[in-house]
């Protein structure tokens, strides 16, 4: 995931600084300010001790990273979803599976460049909060076979909404909620058109959309083992009851 | 009970009411037209006022329960759409009334859904309004005259409706913050919007030859990308490209030395709409006053 550019750079301080001075300040970070400096080339042998004792530091390296507390970890853990989900369009975009038409090559495009906004915008808005660049791991997706790929967009675009659903409610400051509200939408559009490829009308299906009307929602720690299936940085949430194994 | 009554019933409870709403009143029964004509800026200056003192205390609660009478309102408006819709012979082609049955069976739960959580907190379920599915505020002869004849407009009013009721959704939000239960079903509810808006986009593009995306794609001029004017109230801010400070046109897009166009900018995020403006776009053309 190679995105920053040097030409951008201060562009995205500037945008950062005005960012947080807009969201106001009154959110936890001592634990995502230790992620920053954390030991990117060992794997700590306490990597699963430790956490929750408020000595993150030691506990982070670039295999197992956790997302702290309060309306920092909320966007941290956005943020590693979009991670995820932008990596996996790229490829999917740069290695078409077989027969693809012109129409889904450009719907995996377009979502792709969503997606890669979205990521964009997290890392930028964190600044130094951000948590680091996760390594993925897609070695069961086949990405030259369009059943496979799309039942991968289907599983993140679905698991996206559900999480940040799911998640909303944990948000202190509203500007973040709405921030996360004007993602999440798109985020179900992406899910209802994958879901269309896939089978014609399944966009809002009773797999996903319950007999009150409403998409069911995920917790954190429902969130979590999933994505860390597709991920070699395993990510945890220790104040939302998820510890990745 | 539609936004008139509500009115009524402030001025029944405060004669003085009557003098400082008379104004803005009329303001409300002169918006006549759909769309682009309508200024929101024109409206009464504080809808959530009257609503405030309509429903009574400002507690938290209220805040909940106006939110909930606020969708619920949205949702009649949908779901009668869609059942007049399904109930027009010849309307809905047979190749599409699956498709289409989707969506009313989630309008319809949803209006069942908000009454029932608006009695358990107390509240009262707000009546449904009269509607003019033809945005002629009763006349029947609105500029969607043709709305329960003809399909495609039909799908144009429907595209509107859902894409609108997302920016409503979103724009609640915040009245809702850290209330696990009501704020976890408004987005859930949100989301499903935001499915239907997205299906009801890819039918008219796959099938009936729109040119539109399952998202809202703007430029920096026009949020409306439905080639529809008369709806261009309805996407108005869709075209902001800046997101919690961040101008998102300044970042890295997915190819290298790329950056993010502002098509993909606005098509990332989209865009809240205040109660007032939604009702703006509403009463006095779909929502008969």
């Amino acid at each position: 995931m190679k995105t920053e550019t040097s030409e951008n750079f201060d562009d995205a301080k500037l945008a950062r600084r005005s960012f947080l001075r807009y969201a106001g300040a009154g959110v936890a970070s001592a634990g995502l300010l230790a992620i920053a400096s954390c030991s990117k080339d060992h794997v700590s042998p306490s990597a699963n001790n430790g956490i929750g004792k408020g000595d993150l530091a030691s506990s982070f390296n670039a295999n197992h990273i956790d997302i702290g507390s309060g309306d920092l970890a909320i966007l941290n853990y956005a943020y590693a979803l979009e991670q995820l989900e932008a990596a996996f369009y790229i490829q999917a975009a740069s290695s078409p599976y077989s027969g693809i038409t012109t129409a889904e090559s450009d719907f995996l495009t377009e979502i792709r460049d969503h997606e890669v906004c979205h990521r964009e915008f997290f890392k930028a808005a964190l600044g130094s909060h951000a948590i680091p660049v996760l390594t993925v791991d897609f070695s069961s997706i086949n990405f030259s076979s369009r059943s496979s790929v799309l039942r991968a967009a289907k599983a993140f675009e679905d698991a996206g909404v559900k999480a940040y659903d799911g998640a909303g409610y944990l948000i202190q400051n509203k500007e973040y909620l709405t921030l996360a509200g004007k993602i999440v939408s798109v985020e179900a559009r992406h899910a209802a058109l994958i879901r269309n490829l896939l089978e014609w009308g399944s966009y809002a299906s009773s797999d996903v959309v319950d007999n009150n009307g409403l998409n069911t929602s995920l917790s954190i720690a429902q969130v979590l083992p999933i994505a860390n299936t597709y991920l070699k940085t395993k990510v945890s949430a220790v104040n939302y009851n998820y510890k990745a194994s | 009970m539609n936004l008139l009554n509500i009115i009524e019933e402030i001025e029944k409870a405060d004669p003085e009411v009557t003098e400082r709403l008379s104004p803005r009143r009329d303001a409300i029964k002169n918006i006549t037209s759909f769309g682009s004509k309508v200024a929101i800026a024109a409206l009464p200056f504080a809808l959530g006022t009257m609503f405030k003192k309509a429903y009574g205390s400002t507690s938290t609660t209220s805040t909940v329960i106006d939110v909930l009478n606020f969708a619920l309102t949205l949702e009649y408006l949908e779901s009668y759409f869609y059942n007049q819709g399904t109930a027009s012979a010849g309307l809905i082609p047979a190749a599409d009334t699956k498709y289409i049955a989707e969506i009313t069976d989630d309008e319809n739960h949803h209006v069942t859904f908000l009454k029932a959580v608006i009695t358990q907190l107390g509240g009262t379920p707000v009546s449904s309004p009269t509607f003019d599915l033809t945005a002629g505020n009763g006349s029947h002869n609105g500029p969607f005259e043709d709305v329960l004849t003809n399909y495609q407009t039909f799908l144009a009013v429907a595209e509107t409706f859902e894409d609108t009721g997302v920016r409503a959704y979103k724009g609640q939000a915040h009245n809702l913050l850290g209330n696990q239960v009501v704020l976890t079903a408004a987005l859930s509810i949100h989301a499903v919007e935001a499915r239907h808006a997205s299906a009801i986009r890819y039918l008219r593009t796959n099938k009936y030859g729109a040119n539109v995306k399952p998202w809202i794609t703007s430029t920096l001029s026009l949020g409306n990308d439905t080639g529809i004017a008369l709806v261009n109230a309805n996407y108005a801010y869709e075209n902001n490209v800046v997101q919690g400070g961040v101008d998102l046109t300044t970042l890295p897009g997915a190819t290298a030395g790329s950056k993010t166009s502002v098509a993909t900018a606005t098509a990332a995020f989209d865009e809240a709409l205040d109660m007032q403006a939604v009702l703006a776009l509403l009463v006095g053309s779909f929502i008969v006053n």
